[in-house]
C-alpha cells in the first residue's frame, strides 16, 4: 500500500488497521496535496451526495454504478474499469469510502472493489454522520477528475462471495444472519404491499446465528472496539477466526458491513458474503428453511 | 401510455420538464423538488400520529391527505437525509396539491415511471413513489367518502 496508513491509536488494535481511517486523518490529508488518494461517497440515497459531500469526493452508487443493469450480478471488468477511471482511480490508487447509515453502503462498495482485487481500499470510520457531527467541511461542488486508466480486471468472486450452491455445501458450518430479529424468525416476510421486493418464505438458513449488523456499530456510526467485537462474535457466538464463515442479509448490503468487521477488524481469514441472501434463498425451491428465534 | 390531457396540468408539466433533460439534470430537478417540499403545518408537526407511513420507501416517509370541497391537499414528512424520497414527495406535491379529487384518482398508477427517473435512480428505488401515489389515492377516496 503506497499511501501511508492512519497511525491513530484508536485503530491500532484492529486486525487490519490499514483498512480504516479516522475523520481527523482524512481531513489532514485533504488539507494538502494528496496524489494517489481518492475519496468516494456511497449512500443508500442516490441524491444524498448532491446535497453536500466531503470536498473532492466522488459519488459511487451501489445500484447504478456497481450492479449490472440486466443480470442480477455485479458489473463486469470493463464497466468497473470505466467507473474507476472516471473518478480518477487507477489500480494503485488508495481509495477511502464513506457513506450514510453507519457506512453500510460504503462497506458494500468496498466489498465489490475487493471482488476486483483493488488492493488499497479503506473505510472512513463513522462515515458521513461522523464527519458532519464534527462540523467538518462539506461542499456541493462536484470535482472534475483527471481520467485514469484503470485496467480491465476479471472479478474473482470465489474467495469472498458465496453463491447459493456454495451455501448449500456450507450447511452445518458457521453462518451469520445479520438481518433484524423479525426477519430472522420469519415473522417479517416482506414489507407490506411489496411482495415483489420480498420473499415467498420467511425465516433463516438452518444453523445461521442471528447477529444484526448494527451490533457492530456504535451510536455515532463508528465501529465498536476490538474487545467489544471479539465479545460479540467470538465469545457470544463462538465464531473462530480460522473458520469458514458465510454472512448474509436480504440483498447482501448489510452483510458487507459484517463481512468487513469479521475480515478486517477481527482478522477472520475466510469470510464470504452471500449476496443472493434472503431475496434468493427465501424464493428458492426446496432449500431448507428454519423459523423461530435464535436458540440460546 | 395515457394521454397527458387527462393528467392534472401541473403533473403533466413536470413530466414534460423531466423528459426534456438528460438523466443527470433529472437528478438535479429531483433535488430541487426535494428542497421545495413544504414543511408540515403545526397541526401535523405536533401530531405525527395523524400521518400515514409509507413503508415502501427506503427511509421513513409520512403523508396525509385532506379533501376539502372536492380539492386535495397533501402533506409530507421525510428527513433531509433522504433527498430522493423527499424529491418523489416533491413531485407529487407540486403535481397534485390543490387538484380536484377526481383528477387525483384518475392519475394512472404507472405515472411515477413517466419521469425518466428509473434509469437515473434505478428502477428498484421507484417503488417508493408508486407506493406514495397509491396511498394518496386511497386516502383521497376515503376523504371523499368521509
Amino acid at each position: 500500500m503506497a499511501y501511508p496508513t492512519d497511525p491513530s491509536a484508536e485503530l491500532a488494535t484492529y486486525a487490519h488497521p490499514e483498512r480504516l481511517v479516522t475523520t481527523g486523518w482524512l481531513a489532514d490529508q485533504l488539507a494538502g496535496d494528496h496524489p494517489g488518494l481518492v475519496v468516494l461517497e456511497s449512500d443508500e440515497d442516490v441524491l444524498l451526495y448532491d446535497t453536500g459531500h466531503i470536498p473532492g469526493s466522488f459519488k459511487i452508487d451501489w445500484h447504478t454504478d456497481l450492479n449490472d443493469p440486466v443480470t442480477r450480478d455485479f458489473v463486469d471488468g470493463a464497466a468497473f474499469a470505466k467507473v474507476m477511471s472516471e473518478r480518477g482511480i487507477g489500480r494503485d490508487t488508495t481509495v477511502v469510502i464513506y457513506g450514510d447509515k453507519s457506512n453500510w453502503w460504503a462497506a458494500y462498495a468496498l466489498w465489490v472493489m475487493t471482488l476486483f482485487g483493488h488492493e488499497d481500499v479503506r473505510l472512513l470510520d463513522g462515515g458521513r454522520s461522523a464527519w458532519m457531527a464534527e462540523d467538518r467541511e462539506m461542499t456541493r461542488e462536484v470535482p472534475t477528475a483527471q481520467e485514469a486508466d484503470y485496467p480491465v480486471i476479471e472479478r474473482d468472486d470465489a474467495p469472498i462471495r458465496a453463491y447459493k450452491d456454495d451455501v448449500l455445501a456450507h450447511l452445518g458450518k458457521s453462518m451469520v444472519d445479520v438481518r433484524s430479529p423479525g426477519e430472522f424468525s420469519g415473522e417479517l416476510l416482506h414489507m407490506p404491499d411489496y411482495p415483489q421486493e420480498g420473499s415467498l418464505r420467511g425465516g433463516h438458513i438452518p444453523g445461521a446465528r442471528s447477529v444484526p449488523w448494527s451490533k457492530a456499530a456504535r451510536e455515532d456510526g463508528r465501529f465498536k472496539s476490538r474487545a467489544d467485537l471479539e465479545q460479540l462474535y467470538q465469545s457470544e457466538q463462538h465464531l473462530a477466526p480460522e473458520e469458514d464463515v458465510v454472512v448474509y442479509c436480504r440483498i447482501g448490503e448489510r452483510s458487507s458491513h459484517t463481512w468487513f468487521v469479521l475480515t478486517h477488524l477481527l482478522g477472520f481469514g475466510n469470510v464470504r458474503n452471500y449476496d443472493g441472501s434472503w431475496t434468493e434463498w427465501g424464493n428458492a425451491v426446496r432449500v431448507p428453511v428454519e423459523q423461530g428465534g435464535p436458540s440460546a | 401510455m395515457t394521454d397527458d390531457a387527462t393528467l392534472p396540468p401541473p403533473l403533466a408539466e413536470l413530466i414534460e420538464e423531466f423528459g426534456s433533460v438528460g438523466p443527470k439534470d433529472r437528478l438535479q430537478l429531483l433535488l430541487e423538488l426535494s428542497e421545495d417540499l413544504p414543511d408540515l403545518p403545526a397541526r401535523y408537526a405536533d401530531h405525527p400520529e395523524q400521518l400515514e407511513q409509507v413503508h415502501e420507501c427506503q427511509t421513513p416517509l409520512f403523508l396525509a391527505v385532506e379533501v376539502t370541497d372536492g380539492t386535495v391537499h397533501l402533506f409530507f414528512n421525510a428527513p433531509k437525509e433522504a433527498p430522493t424520497t423527499r424529491g418523489f414527495a416533491g413531485i407529487l406535491h407540486e403535481g397534485l396539491n390543490g387538484q380536484p379529487a377526481q383528477a387525483v384518482l384518475d392519475v394512472p398508477d404507472d405515472t411515477p415511471f413517466r419521469f425518466g427517473l428509473a434509469e437515473a435512480v434505478s428502477p428498484l428505488r421507484m417503488r417508493g413513489m408508486v407506493a406514495m401515489l397509491s396511498r394518496i389515492k386511497r386516502q383521497t377516496r376515503a376523504g371523499l367518502a368521509g
